[in-house]
């Protein structure tokens, strides 16, 4: 269960997540035990599994949405502990950023009534991020939904939605995605925009860990986590 | 200071735990109430003012006050559960919430046996029998959220929770329910005051709520394991008892 | 880089999603007026009998639709995956959890305050009542909003959420219901109320102060 192969990159030796003996028991049923895994800078991981798994749960925890039975997860580099108060702003030192993570779950984190440019700007702000209206159309447009931004997110195809969602990666300064089923609703084209994006952000030192069922066609190398189905 | 306690966080030891203690509970029950029942109800002297109808009362004071320090003790289960994470605590939790529920039911349903002779009627909103059918809906509050979850580790924080703001809202739904209304006559036992009924009656009533202890402990304890059991079904520990269990 | 208020930003969010759902934000006002009605129709319609029963009914209709109007706290933001984006933002959840509540309170309370006269009128009460009736749902509705936020927020992950809820908060608001009433009945009588005021005042401080670390816990309880 622990990935071992190991991948050459300019910046692997740099650890962003680290997590060691996790284990997660959900409907009293054990889904992993004792499971560690770590993060590098540079890294692109593909975690595979059966339906069932407990993927999303690994995911969950490695966030911190979910507390695991044992066992824990260090992010490095966080400027600011889970607790921090909403107002002031500290001056960051050197090497620390206020979001090493960002989390896009199954769930897209979309308010129906709400536009995109609306849905993305909320969701920068209550990162703390200021933004710009020309900035987030121009993201859109990159993302393939010139016209639909000022639609209601709810009249909206699930693959559009999808995309405005992970628009949001270009939004938070961050150095590992974690990402579940990103490339659900996506058509060929848009998995393809997507795998490219992340290809980008992993190339430039970022580090990537996401769910697919579907094989990762990247053009770096992926390296495979796999969670095996318990009963 | 609590390191005597953490071994029991364990379901084999807690399970262990209620197998040592329950044959004193069950023995404290059986001649508590067969004692406290048979005195109060046969040989205690009759009531100058209410007759031979305030003998319920040893079957309603035990299960009123203790109702309510059940509930205290399933909010404190809970509140364990809460801190330590600790399953066996949960399961206390939910384990105590029936037992307290059918007490508080036994407490209004003989309160309003007594009322009969007493008031002539079969309810009256006074302001005990009112907090305990509130503690009632209480029990039923935190016993429903517990079973609508399907995880049951999820069930027990929130059940948790919900048993907190009931505990902390119990004193003051006693004040406000008090304050409504003051028909009910003045408590009969205050531990410093002298109490207003006669030490002949005094004493089984005492035996009652002693034996009331008892018989919530046995239920307890005995739903508990139960609980222990049929979640860990499939540990190595409980496998090789139900083996045993099946061999004699 | 410029950089914003979070906690403002979700304050006017959810101001602006209160308002394209303002439809919604009418039922339970209009289900609030319409179990006052039945009253009448019911008990008859005599003007002394109404007068004594009207806070009373008044303050169990005000509890049964913010029952009704409490659901929807927090089920849009837990089912589309704001609640969980939130959880990870470096906001205070607590603070976050309580500037909901306000704006909710501000949505479905607000408007049941400024009706009351309304109400006052259909079950005759004297003015001396009305100001008494109005400065008890004035203390008295932000704690409905605050407790029934916990219990909102535990019950927020499963499927059928609306009665559970009314079990679970029903005994919880009974002081306040107590309480309340009587303080208009006190001023019906020409009494002193402000003891009954004071108490609910005491109450609703000790929510503010509590209540919204309950249900950041509780919010994270049902994302588990």
């Amino acid at each position: 269960m622990n990935g071992k192969t190991s991948i050459t990159s300019n910046y692997t030796d740099i650890l962003r997540l680290n997590a060691q003996g996790l284990s997660c028991i959900k409907q009293d049923r054990i889904l992993f035990e004792d499971f560690s895994i770590q993060v590098h800078a540079g890294e692109l991981i593909h975690l595979v599994g059966p339906n069932g798994a407990g993927k999303t749960s690994l995911l969950r925890i490695l966030v911190g949405l979910s507390e695991p039975e044992t066992g824990g997860v260090i992010v490095t580099d966080a400027a600011r502990s889970e607790t921090a108060s909403f107002s002031g702003t500290e001056t960051p030192s050197e090497n620390k950023i206020d979001y090493p993570l960002l989390y896009l779950g199954h769930k897209l984190g979309l308010n129906q009534y709400l536009s995109s440019v609306e849905n993305l700007a909320y969701w920068a702000n209550m990162h703390g991020i200021a933004t710009d209206q020309h900035e987030l159309y121009a993201l859109l447009a990159r993302f393939n939904l010139v016209g639909l931004e000022d639609v209601p997110s709810g009249q909206l195809s699930a693959g559009q939605q999808r995309r405005v969602s992970l628009a949001r990666t270009q939004l938070l300064h961050t150095h590992v995605w974690i990402l579940d089923e990103p490339f659900t609703s996506l058509d060929v084209s848009g998995v393809a925009f997507i795998q490219d994006l992340v290809d980008d952000f992993v190339a430039q030192g970022g580090a990537v860990l996401m769910t697919s069922h579907q094989a990762l066609q990247s053009r770096l190398p992926v390296k495979t986590v796999t969670l095996e189905y318990r009963l | 200071m609590f390191n005597w306690l953490h071994p029991y966080a364990k379901t084999e030891r807690a399970y262990a735990l209620c197998n040592t203690l329950l044959p004193y509970f069950f023995v404290t029950a059986v001649v508590g109430l067969l004692v406290g029942f048979i005195w109060g109800l046969a040989f205690a002297p009759t009531d100058y003012q209410q007759g031979d109808s305030f003998r319920i009362i040893y079957i309603h004071v035990p299960s009123a006050i203790l109702s309510m320090s059940t509930y205290v003790a399933m909010a404190i289960a809970g509140f364990v559960g809460l801190v330590w994470q600790w399953k066996t605590a949960y399961m206390s939790m939910i384990a105590i919430a029936p037992v307290g529920a059918v007490l508080t039911f036994i407490s209004l349903f003989t309160g309003a046996a007594w009322g009969k002779p007493m008031w002539g009627t079969w309810w009256i909103w006074d302001a005990r029998l009112t907090a305990q059918l509130i503690l009632f809906f209480l029990y039923l509050g935190v016993m429903a959220l517990y079973g609508a979850f399907s995880d049951k580790t999820q069930a027990g924080k929130s059940a948790a929770i919900m048993a907190l703001v009931g505990v902390i809202n119990i004193p003051i739904i006693h004040y406000s329910v008090e304050w409504w209304n003051t028909l009910h006559q003045g408590a009969t036992i205050t531990k410093f005051g002298k109490p207003s009924i006669a030490l002949s009656m005094l004493w089984p009533l005492l035996i009652s709520i002693v034996g009331t202890v008892g018989l919530i402990g046995t239920l307890v304890m005995m739903n508990l394991k139960n609980q222990i059991l049929r979640r860990e079904l499939h540990r190595p520990w409980v496998i090789a008892l139900l083996q045993k269990t099946e061999q004699r | 880089m410029k950089s914003v208020n979070p906690l403002t930003s979700i304050i006017k969010r959810d101001l602006v999603l209160a308002y394209r759902q303002k439809a919604e934000l009418l039922q339970p006002l209009l289900f609030f007026v319409m179990v006052i009605t039945l009253f009448p129709l019911g008990i008859g319609p005599g003007p002394e009998t109404l007068q004594k029963v009207g806070p009373g009914v008044i303050w169990v209709a005000a509890i049964l639709s913010a029952l009704l109007g409490m659901d929807k706290l927090f089920r849009d933001d837990f089912n589309d995956g704001s609640l969980e984006q939130l959880q990870l933002a470096h906001v205070s959840l607590s603070w976050a959890m309580f500037a909901k509540v306000f704006v909710h309170w501000c949505g479905s309370f607000l408007p049941l305050l400024l009706i009351s006269p309304l109400l006052a009128l259909f079950l005759n009460l004297t003015p001396a009542m009305y100001w008494a009736l109005i400065q008890t749902l004035a203390l008295g509705t932000p704690l409905l909003s605050l407790i029934g936020a916990i219990a909102v927020a535990l019950t927020v992950g499963l499927q059928r959420g609306g009665v559970l809820l009314s079990l679970l908060l029903i005994p919880v608001f009974i002081p306040l219901l107590i309480f309340a009433t009587s303080a208009v009945d006190s001023a019906a009588m020409g009494l002193n109320y402000a003891p009954q005021l004071a108490i609910i005042g005491a109450m609703l401080c000790f929510a503010v102060a509590i209540t919204p670390f309950a249900i950041s816990y509780a919010i994270r309880v049902s994302h588990h």
